[in-house]
Order: C-alpha cells, then sequence, then structure tokens
C-alpha cells in the first residue's frame, strides 16, 4: 500500500495546530514525526487514523481494496485500549476477533513482546512498560499493513526497546509502513524524519 | 463480522462479570426500591397489590439507569473505542452488541427476579407471571434509548445526571404501557394484549432509532 498526505491542516478547538503538511510513504519505508510537545504529533496520527478530522487538506491511501484506511492500521497510542479486569491474553483474543484478518495467536504475540510468563495476568497488575508491550502485542494479532505508533518506547527498558526495533524492522521488512511519532530516536536504518513547527500566532515571536 | 460482534459481546459480558464490573449492581439496586417501598407504604397489602406492577416498573427503570453512563465513557477514556472504529465493524453494529450485552446483565436479570421481588409488594401469581412478560418486552426499549443517551454523554466527566435527565423522558411511553399491560393481566377493562403489543412495539422501534442513533452521536463526537 501507498499513503499520500498533502498539505494538511489541523484545527483543534479553534487553534490552528499545523498546516501545510505533505509526505507520501511507500512499502517498507517509515517515517519519524518529531516535534515539541503540543507540535501536533498524536493530532497528526489521529488523522491518519480517522478520529479527527483535518481543517484542510487530503490523506490519500492506495492498495487497500475497498476498505477505509482506519481498516488498515493498527493505531498503539498514549490511550492503551486494554481492559484492566481482563486478562493480557483476554485482551489480545478480543483485539483478533474484532479486528479480523487474523494473524498470531494471543500466546505468539505475546511471546514476541518477551511476556509470555504474564498471559493470565489481568492486565490491572501489570506495570506501565508491561502494559505498553502488550498494547504493542496487538500488533502482531492482526495483519495491517499501516503501524501508527505514538511514542512507542515510552516506559519500555532497553532490552525492550531493542526487542521492539527488530519488530519494527521484520514488519518494514515484510512490506509495512511505520508512522511513528517520538522524542527518542528510532533505531531504524532509512527512517525518514518529519519534523512538525508549531504555527506560530499573533503576538508570538518566531 | 459475526465473529468480531460476538467478541464484543463476550467482551461485555466477561468485564460485567469480574471485580469492579457492573453484572449484579442494577440487580441489587433494584431490591434496594422494591425492598423500601412498603415500609414507606404501611403493611396494607391491598394497596401493595395495586401498586405492585407501578413499584417494579419504577425500580427497573432507575436500575437501568445505573452503570449506563459507564457504557461507552469507560471505552471511551481507556481507547477502546478508537480501537472499536479500526474494526470492520460498523459503529450500528458496535453499538448493537454492547446494547445486547448491557441488557444480558440488567433488563434480563431483573425479568427473572421480578417474581421473587413481587413478593415483597404481594403480587399475585398472574401478577408475577405479567411483570416477567412486561418486563422481558419492555426492558430492551429502556437499553436503547438508554445507549443513545450514554452515547451522547460520553464525552462528559460526571455525565451521570445529563444522561439522566436526557433519557428519563423519553422512558416514560415505555413505563406507561409496561405498567398498564402488567396491570391488564391483573383485570380491567383493557385487554392485556393491547398495552402489551404496544410495549413490544416500543422496544423494536427503540432498538432501531437507538442503535442508529447511538452510532451517529459517537461518530459526532470523534
Amino acid at each position: 500500500m501507498r499513503i499520500a498526505v498533502e498539505n494538511l491542516a489541523c484545527r483543534r478547538s479553534g487553534r490552528l495546530v499545523f498546516e501545510g503538511l505533505s509526505f507520501a510513504l511507500d512499502e517498507g519505508q517509515a517515517l519519524v514525526v518529531t516535534g515539541r510537545n503540543g507540535a501536533g504529533k498524536s493530532s497528526l496520527l489521529g488523522i491518519l487514523a480517522g478520529q479527527l478530522r483535518p481543517d484542510a487538506g487530503t490523506v490519500r491511501a492506495d492498495g487497500i481494496g475497498e476498505r477505509p484506511l482506519a481498516e488498515a492500521l493498527h493505531l498503539v497510542g498514549h490511550r492503551d485500549a486494554l481492559k484492566g479486569a481482563l486478562t493480557a491474553a483476554e485482551n489480545l483474543a478480543f483485539a483478533r476477533d474484532l479486528l479480523g484478518e487474523e494473524a498470531a495467536t494471543p500466546g505468539e504475540a505475546l511471546e514476541a513482546v518477551g511476556l509470555a510468563h504474564a498471559a493470565r495476568l489481568p492486565v490491572a497488575y501489570l506495570s506501565a512498560g508491561q502494559r505498553r508491550r502488550v498494547a504493542l502485542a496487538r500488533l502482531f494479532v492482526a495483519r495491517r499493513p499501516l503501524w501508527l505508533l505514538d511514542e512507542p518506547t515510552a516506559a519500555l527498558d532497553a532490552a525492550a526497546q531493542e526487542t521492539l526495533a527488530g519488530l519494527m524492522r521484520t514488519h518494514l521488512a515484510g512490506g509495512g509502513l511505520i508512522v511513528a511519532a517520538t522524542h527518542a530516536a528510532l533505531p531504524i536504518a532509512g527512517a525518514r524524519e518529519l519534523r512538525i513547527e508549531r504555527t506560530p500566532h499573533k503576538g508570538e515571536g518566531k | 463480522m459475526t465473529r468480531a460482534f460476538l467478541a464484543l459481546v463476550a467482551r461485555d459480558l466477561r468485564l460485567a462479570a469480574r471485580v469492579g464490573g457492573s453484572g449484579a449492581l442494577g440487580l441489587v439496586f433494584f431490591l434496594m426500591i422494591v425492598t423500601i417501598v412498603p415500609f414507606a407504604l404501611g403493611p396494607d397489602l391491598n394497596l401493595l397489590a395495586r401498586i405492585g406492577p407501578a413499584v417494579l416498573w419504577l425500580s427497573a427503570v432507575l436500575a437501568t439507569l445505573i452503570g449506563l453512563d459507564r457504557l461507552f465513557q469507560a471505552d471511551e477514556e481507556d481507547g477502546s473505542l478508537d480501537l472499536l472504529r479500526q474494526s470492520p465493524l460498523p459503529l450500528e453494529l458496535v453499538v448493537l452488541a454492547k446494547a445486547v450485552a448491557h441488557w444480558l446483565t440488567t433488563g434480563l436479570p431483573l425479568a427473572l427476579a421480578s417474581p421473587l421481588f413481587g413478593l415483597l409488594v404481594a403480587l399475585t401469581p398472574p401478577g408475577m407471571a405479567a411483570m416477567v412478560a412486561t418486563l422481558l418486552v419492555g426492558t430492551p426499549a429502556l437499553t436503547f434509548i438508554g445507549a443513545t443517551g450514554a452515547a451522547l454523554t460520553s464525552g462528559i466527566r460526571r455525565g451521570g445526571l445529563i444522561l439522566a435527565i436526557l433519557v428519563v423522558p423519553l422512558m416514560v411511553p415505555t413505563l406507561i404501557f409496561g405498567v398498564s399491560a402488567a396491570n391488564a393481566a391483573l383485570g380491567g377493562t383493557v385487554p392485556f394484549a393491547t398495552p402489551f403489543l404496544i410495549l413490544a412495539a416500543l422496544s423494536l422501534a427503540a432498538a432501531v432509532i437507538g442503535t442508529a442513533g447511538a452510532a451517529a452521536a459517537l461518530r459526532w463526537g470523534e
């Protein structure tokens, strides 16, 4: 698949967050979105995921057939969409049934992020880093070409960050696309960088 | 798509059954109101038997409101709603699945427990049968009307009271025909079928309008 973003602008509660954003992404490519706090990184991912409406501009996706872009992507954001009362395996089994196009089983997905031992624990008992890894394990239970990752390395220890980098490289090698918003450098060779600058307002110095 | 639908119903049922879920809460609340009424009215069995169906129906309306405010809010807060939007399941079916799970954990237990609670308001056996029948047929309307309100208030903190103000007036027709059907079964000039069929019609209409309305509210709130 291929996504092309043209002249995108985003407005939140009347305030212009960014404008004139354009990029295109082909199979096997990764884009790292950087910028200050509040620059609109998460908003950009929200627009790509179809949760926010852009103020102007277009997002075009080719090569995914009839389905809308929202059904061809995974979003792992700040809110991890995990239910604390359910076990890690139950959360993943639900995501697998819900999203369709099953890939790995919940057990295999947890294995991939190094959490096989926690499969039967309620997610509420897990640490922040472990929760994040369960949310990342969702990437593997359903096959979707585009990964939108919001601060994927937040709360992860060095070993887990290494594992994640390996999994991202595998996804790219298999023809996947990644858009990641991050402050930390991602160890992906050939990743392009898109820096979002906050649109200056009247009365503010540049 | 069926699989995603069933997975969502199963997840909500499981969440209701776990610690902190709203599984038994509605039933306990129902029991509480039904128990407190005879204390307030005194031991006049004839009076209790006459207003029994009304008391049970009122309790059912209030018990349905318990937990309704969390129907979509919980999913909105933890990001699950974003996950649901990435699924091939249309939002209408997402709403339907959640409403079905809500009814199975609220309306259905209320209907099945009503004969037992009917003892507290001196209902006769035919009255108990009428209560089960009217609650079984009428509580889906309460759930679907409530789902629309829950979708509208999902983004509001402490939206519970606003939700009640929004949906209670809309539940009035269901309440009127539910009580009149139960009373008709106990005697009177109106045949049982007339209000009962209107009650069934209200549930069917609410299922369609409530599902579409809640899905529209969720889309609008994106």
